[in-house]
């Protein structure tokens, strides 16, 4: 997996070089590349028996976001509900984005602080849509957008396993309006802080 | 172009053969173009009140409009004392194509089976007796019911008391699989209609949502969650063998299957853009469906002939739109009305689809998008949206 960019950067550091030398050998005066004979016979690549094939076990490399794994097996209905204790902390999205806002970074650090403090404690993120996708997508929307949240606890050192998602497209709205004011109060995810029973 | 070609060679032979025996051509089929198409033109006379009624609108979103008899392509006649007795003739070369007494049923179930009958003896399929599911809004819940397709005979199917949504029948079934919150997270259910037995098909964490049954009924498309952002998965009917078709970091949704049951169709992102999607059933690369000059396409369905995907354009409203499943037409789309997830119905040229109100509430409406002859389904009341037709 490693060695097409290794190659690349190769033929890369061989061009540059290739090219210094050019500019130094012209100041001095031309010497034309690739016009040998002889030993070297037309230049043209032939292959040679007797090689050994080079094989480089182990160093696959398997990069997964943080956070990014798959969703909490656990069920949050089995769990005592406290929707108020992290109610202050909902975070709000731009239209038709997942990406955590800078601006409610401080909530995220803030959720993150309580369950560092409670390790019983477990989350459920409930993400919700404005009323301007369709329906199935986003219901998926929403999803993203808790699955989004959840890696950004994930990065402050939450493991996900304690963070369950729910969806519910923009079937809840927080504000049942028409226009940007009402939508921007819906394009959410609220915090469910979980207790054991 | 190239069905426009066959097309022309097709009929320049039949004129041909015609020529020869000396016949007058009576029935030229069309080239159909959606958004684009003539009506055809067809005069009732005899028939009165709910049969009337009922008739011009089982003929009116398949593509027909109504004229005096000097115009028409067609003469249906009747009565409807009691029962149903209808003719139909073709009114250039006298020809009857249909003439039938009904009895049985209601006047209304009669008047069905002659449109049937009528539409079924021009060479299309009929849909006057099929119907279709929806979701219903009750308070800040939501419910599934089953209609016949003209807003007829509305029953309740769920009585979960939370959102249930997305429904979808099993083809050929009396069965819906649907997604409901019922135990708090959105699980995907089977229901058969027949004896209302309710079961969950897929409950894994995470989304559950938007189950779509292969046209053969053996295997069901969906979105799950599960594997860490919401994904396009197929498993068999009896929820064996699940595999993950999509891999992506960005959100899937709206599954739906080629007729042939070869592609899964859904929508999703390529390049940072919203595009729909197909991607073999079996598993394999993902590729694009032309959608040119519809940006942000949503909630895909494939037509059951094979040759049209409909879809939702989301720009600053909603517009159904509609574009050649196989890349036809240099995957140029046509935006037919104002309106989102549509469904066909089995003659493939028939769709039902939502449309928001002023006021809020969303109403069903059916569309031909051949004529774009459109009408509300004004019998269901309340606010409904998510239909899917029975086929």
């Amino acid at each position: 997996m490693n060695f097409p960019k290794f190659s690349t950067l190769a033929v890369v550091l061989m061009a540059l070089s290739l090219a210094a030398t050019g500019c130094k050998t012209r100041k001095i005066g031309p010497t034309p590349l690739g016009s040998r004979s002889g030993a070297y016979g037309d230049g043209r690549p032939t292959e040679l028996s007797g090689g050994i094939p080079i094989g480089r076990p182990g160093e696959e490399v398997w990069p997964v976001e943080i956070g990014g794994g798959p969703t909490a097996s656990f069920d949050p209905d089995q769990m005592h509900q406290d929707r108020a204790a992290l109610a202050a902390h909902t975070v709000y999205f731009d239209y038709d984005s997942s990406a955590v806002r800078p601006g409610d970074e401080a909530k995220v650090d803030a959720v993150a602080a309580v369950l560092a403090s409670d390790l019983s404690a477990k989350l459920l993120i409930e993400g919700h849509c404005d009323e301007r996708g369709t329906e199935e997508y986003n219901r998926s929307l929403g999803e993203r957008r808790a699955l989004a949240v959840r890696q950004a606890l994930a990065m402050r050192g939450v493991d996900p396993a304690r963070v369950a998602t729910r969806s519910y497209g923009e079937d809840r709205p927080a504000d049942p309006g028409y226009g940007e004011a009402a939508w921007s109060r819906n394009r959410r995810a609220e915090f469910v802080l979980l207790h054991p029973q | 172009m190239l069905k426009n070609v066959s097309f022309v060679v097709f009929s320049l032979a039949t004129c041909a053969s015609a020529l020869c025996q000396g016949d007058r051509i009576t029935v030229i089929k069309e080239a159909l173009r959606p958004g684009d198409t003539e009506p055809v033109w067809v005069n009732i006379s005899g028939l009165t009140g709910e049969a009337l009624e009922t008739l011009e609108f089982d003929l009116y979103v398949q593509g027909f409009n109504f004229t005096n008899a000097a115009n028409a392509q067609y003469l249906i006649s009747g009565s409807n004392n009691g029962n149903l007795q209808a003719r139909a003739i073709d009114a250039i070369n006298k020809n009857t194509l249909v003439g039938r007494a009904y009895s049985g049923a209601s006047l209304r179930r009669q008047v069905h089976a002659f449109a049937d009958d009528f539409v079924q003896a021009l060479g299309r399929k009929g849909i006057a007796r099929t119907m279709i599911a929806f979701k219903t809004e009750v308070g800040r819940n939501s419910e599934i019911r089953v209609a016949d397709f003209d807003g007829a005979n509305v029953q309740q199917v769920t009585r979960d008391n939370t959102i249930v949504a997305a429904p979808a029948w099993v083809p050929g079934r009396f069965a819906l699989f649907y997604t409901s919150y019922r135990l708090g997270n959105p699980n995907i259910f089977h229901h058969d209609l027949a004896t209302g037995r309710q079961t969950v098909f897929a409950k894994y964490s995470g989304l559950n949502t938007s189950a779509a049954v292969s046209p053969d009924g053996r295997r069901v498309a969906m979105i799950l969650s599960k594997g860490g952002s919401p994904d396009v998965y197929v498993c068999n009917i009896d929820g064996s063998d699940l595999k993950r078709l999509t891999e992506t970091r960005e959100d899937e949704s709206s599954p739906c299957w080629s007729p042939d049951g070869q592609w899964i169709c859904f929508a999703g992102k390529i390049n940072e853009r919203r595009a729909l999607l197909r991607v073999p059933a079996n598993g394999g690369p993902v590729q694009r469906i032309a959608t040119v000059g519809a940006g942000n396409p949503t909630e895909p369905d494939w037509s059951p002939d094979g040759q049209w995907i409909v879809f939702t354009r989301q720009s600053r409203d909603f517009e159904i739109c509609i574009v050649p499943a196989n890349g036809g037409r240099g995957g140029d789309a046509t935006i037919l009305v104002s309106g989102e997830d549509p469904s066909w119905a089995p003659n493939s040229r028939t769709i039902v689809f939502t449309r928001r109100q002023g006021d809020g509430r969303r109403v069903l409406y059916l569309l031909d998008v051949f004529t774009k002859q459109i009408k509300d389904v004004a019998r269901i009341s309340g606010s409904n949206s998510q239909p899917s037709w029975a086929r």
